[in-house]
């Protein structure tokens, strides 16, 4: 069969919808850069679980405990978004649901994500001023 | 194949974790009383419930999650590895979770 595509675009190596691969390796980097954030995660709640308001907030103060966790939740909500879409993607084949739930998951985890953020900086910047 | 499923299902779950992560955050730049009331909600016996599975989720979801990035690297694919790595994947995930609670326990975070 004859192949129509221009030797260059063979080269690149993309396909019709110009994205290429982007999507999948995004999602692989990700969970990489999750795997220590997650377990440094783990080991922050347990220390939090025992902590009252002041201590939560002098924790949160210190920097590296604030930029890694934003990582945590940047990447997080970043790494969720991709894996849910693949989801509805998967199990929901009426268009208009399809593109409704993938609408929704794009806000939800655009609002909460930068809602969380937002909260953690401020937390962070202020130490603890309401 | 059972693991598989369930890699989605605590992806689902952890999804929803993270939405309690951004509730901790919001809770916590509130100010004390909304912080209170976030952690006698985590604090209470459906909190802890809920954050036993959570790090069930956690963990299971991260063993998975490193057995398909070396799937990825196109290597351990043929059905006895595979089998191996689910059976590693439940281990890990019951050993961490355990080790989780049990380190909860002795420092009085429950």
């Amino acid at each position: 069969m004859a192949d129509f595509r221009t030797p260059l675009s063979r080269a690149r190596g993309l396909g019709a919808s110009h994205h290429g691969v982007s999507h999948w390796i995004a999602e692989r980097v990700t969970s990489v850069a999750l795997v220590p954030l997650v377990l440094w995660g783990v080991f922050a709640v347990l220390r939090l679980a025992r902590s009252d308001y002041e201590m939560a907030v002098a924790w949160l103060s210190s920097p590296l405990n604030a930029v890694l966790l934003a990582l945590l939740t940047v990447i997080s909500f970043h790494h969720m978004h991709a894996g849910m879409r693949v989801v509805v993607e998967d199990y929901i084949h009426k268009r208009v649901s399809k593109a409704g739930l993938l609408l929704l998951n794009l806000f939800v985890c655009a609002l909460f994500g930068a809602l969380a953020l937002f909260s953690i900086l401020k937390v962070a910047l202020t130490g603890g001023a309401y | 194949m059972a693991t598989s499923i369930l890699h989605r299902m605590t992806g689902v779950a952890l999804y929803v974790g993270a939405l309690i992560l951004a509730g901790w955050a919001m809770c916590l730049a509130a100010g004390p009383e909304a912080y209170g009331t976030f952690m006698d909600l985590m604090g209470s016996p459906l909190g802890k419930l809920v954050l036993f599975g959570l790090s069930f989720s956690v963990f299971f979801h991260l063993a998975k999650g490193v057995q398909h990035l070396v799937w990825d690297m196109g290597v351990a694919l043929r059905v006895p590895a595979a089998n191996a790595g689910a059976v590693a994947t439940i281990a890990f995930a019951v050993v961490a979770t355990a080790v989780v609670w049990i380190i909860a326990a002795m420092t009085g975070a429950l």
